[in-house]
């Protein structure tokens, strides 16, 4: 159930979605479409899906030219942002509405919907509508009507965007888990790299409609191929046309020679470590990260000039 | 202190202008008794001509519902050169005085008219016959079902056809299964406003009917040809149906709305 998408463009009137975007999932993987808001990736989720057609390129999924082939033929599982629910259907039938018009027998259809009522966690709500859930459930319910016709490919935009930090961490968790049981292809798209990073086994970077980047989570952060990857996964200070990860510095209260003076605007401590915004003489602002214990040890605080080393540093090629 | 005020403004300029005529049409028609009213109600006239009211209402409300809902979703879902002509067209026979409708049927289906001479070769008579008093009722009661249900339709967007359809279902089954589900409420509505426009409708018929009592005369058209020849109980109780007909209509449309959050 491999998907390949092969050279795609789309414009929308003058507005170029998506430029010659080439990207391979493999079957069974689990795919993170990211990048800012415009920069192609749900065009690119919907062409996969059918529900736009491409300009240029064909879309192949399992060996299979899919690029002709309608919406409704494409056996794809899409999950929409704001769920998409069938309101005047219950939850029974919302997840039964693809077995239903494919006419499979009412037994079976029986059978499937408990199955995933359970695998949801929604069996006491089965007979419930859409508006007397929340959010998570909802989301949840789209899902399993996703997955009731068997797809060979689950397609998921920015499936918890919609919900607040805690369910969304919540359902990240649960999406990761659920594909580790059903093994279905998964891409989903997302502008949270966090996300990301968190749920997928690979991602696919994109900007401006075009693949900036394809790499597991470590990759991207460790590897980066662009200035665009670099701070848009993971946060990056600009250092003139260097590139310093904010843990990756160091300060010193004595500006050694080499080091970048800086004034301390503001230091802010969460659990293991803290973060110091500081602004240079040049008026560029950088981000630091130190231990807790390191920071106690220099004994720093707002308004002090301090020295800043970088440890590790990237350059790229200008572009 | 504001509150009444306001209700008292509202109830008042209904009962002016519509309980107040309503009640004096009602008044008169039952002066003389029931037994007068229902006299002059059951002569072949008049029972032809509510006959005939209601033919071309049961004609005229399936085909605008169909073509309405056709329209507004073609209006509110595709994009085609000449939509917003069309969004323009359809409202056309509200601004359009219904007697330019019947001139402007005169001179397609005359005898010198574009169409006329198709159908007169055929030996089919439109003007001054059923056809003709059909397409012109079509026309004056085309907007209402495309008017109510595009706004609906624009409300609950397109996310759940779309999911529909990537869960195997055709353009037909989402239709059927989606789309008019959600819709239903707009489409009963403008049913009944068209419904109410059928029954109603005097000025185009008026023109292109010829008016012959017993075959081309509808009931609105029977109520001035009551009045004209000075039987004002006859137009009365004609009148008094007809206020009848519409306000059952009005309060089935009532009933069947939905309740709260389930739709």
């Amino acid at each position: 159930m491999s998907i390949h998408v092969r050279n795609v463009s789309k414009n929308f009137g003058d507005f170029p979605a998506l430029q010659g975007v080439s990207v391979d999932v493999a079957g069974g993987s689990l795919t993170a479409l990211l990048g800012p808001s415009g920069s192609g990736k749900s065009t690119l989720l919907r062409i996969i899906a059918g529900l736009e057609t491409p300009d240029l390129g064909e879309i192949i999924i399992s060996g299979e030219d899919a690029t002709g082939v309608r919406v409704q033929d494409r056996n794809v599982g899409f999950v929409f942002q704001h769920y998409a629910a069938f309101k005047h259907r219950t939850v029974r039938d919302n997840i039964a509405f693809g077995l239903k018009v494919r006419k499979r027998p009412k037994a079976e259809i029986r059978e499937k919907v408990d199955e995933l009522l359970r695998l949801v966690q929604l069996e006491a709500f089965g007979h419930r509508y859409p508006a007397q859930l929340s959010g998570g459930q909802r989301q949840r319910m789209a899902l399993a009507r996703a997955l009731a016709p068997n797809p060979e490919v689950l397609l998921l935009d920015e499936p918890f965007g919609a919900l607040d930090a805690r369910v969304r961490a919540e359902l990240r968790d649960w999406l990761r888990r659920l594909h580790e049981e059903v093994h279905v292809t998964t891409i989903f798209v997302t502008h949270d790299q966090a996300e990301a990073m968190d749920v997928a086994s690979q991602i696919v970077v994109m900007n401006h409609g075009r693949v900036e980047q394809v790499g597991d989570p470590t990759q991207l952060y460790d590897e980066p191929a662009s200035e665009f990857v670099m701070q848009f996964v993971g946060e990056a200070n600009r250092l003139g046309d260097r590139w310093v990860r904010p843990h990756d510095l160091d300060l010193s209260p004595d500006p050694a020679p080499g080091a970048v003076e800086a004034q301390i605007e503001r230091i802010t401590r969460y659990g293991f470590d803290a973060r110091i915004e500081l602004v240079t003489a040049d008026g560029s602002e950088l981000l630091v990260q130190v231990t807790r214990e390191r920071l106690e040890e220099l004994e720093l605080r707002p308004g002090q000039i301090v020295g800043v080393v970088a440890l590790n540093e990237r350059t790229f090629a200008g572009r | 202190m504001r509150r009444y005020a306001l209700r008292f403004v509202a109830l008042a300029y209904l009962a002016a202008i519509l309980i107040a005529p309503l009640g004096v049409v009602f008044y008169r028609t039952f002066q003389d008794g029931f037994a007068a009213a229902w006299e002059a109600l059951s002569t072949p006239e008049t029972i032809h001509a509510f006959k005939l009211t209601l033919i071309i209402t049961a004609i005229a409300v399936p085909l605008n519902t169909v073509f309405g809902i056709i329209c507004a979703i073609a209006i509110v879902r595709r994009r085609f050169p000449g939509k917003g002509l069309l969004n323009a067209f359809i409202d056309l026979p509200l601004a359009l005085s219904p007697v330019v409708v019947g001139l402007s049927l005169f001179l397609l289906y005359g005898r010198t008219g574009w169409f006329g001479g198709f159908f007169e070769r055929h030996d089919i008579q439109v003007l001054f016959a059923l056809p003709a008093m059909v397409i012109a009722t079509i026309f004056v009661s085309l907007p209402f079902v495309a008017r109510e249900v595009v706004p609906t339709l624009r409300e609950i967007g397109d996310e759940q056809e779309q999911a529909a359809r990537t869960l195997g279902a055709s353009g037909w089954q989402t239709f059927r299964r989606i789309t008019l589900p959600s819709i239903r409420w707009a489409v009963i509505y403008g049913v009944i406003l068209t419904t109410a426009r059928c029954l109603g409708e005097y000025g185009a018929v008026a023109v292109i009917s010829g008016r012959i009592q017993g075959q081309t005369e509808t009931a609105t058209l029977r109520v001035e040809e009551r009045y004209d020849s000075f039987d004002l109980a006859g137009a009365y109780a004609i009148a008094i149906v007809l206020a009848l007909i519409a306000i059952a209509v009005l309060l089935l449309m009532t009933l069947v709305k939905p309740r709260e959050g389930t739709a």
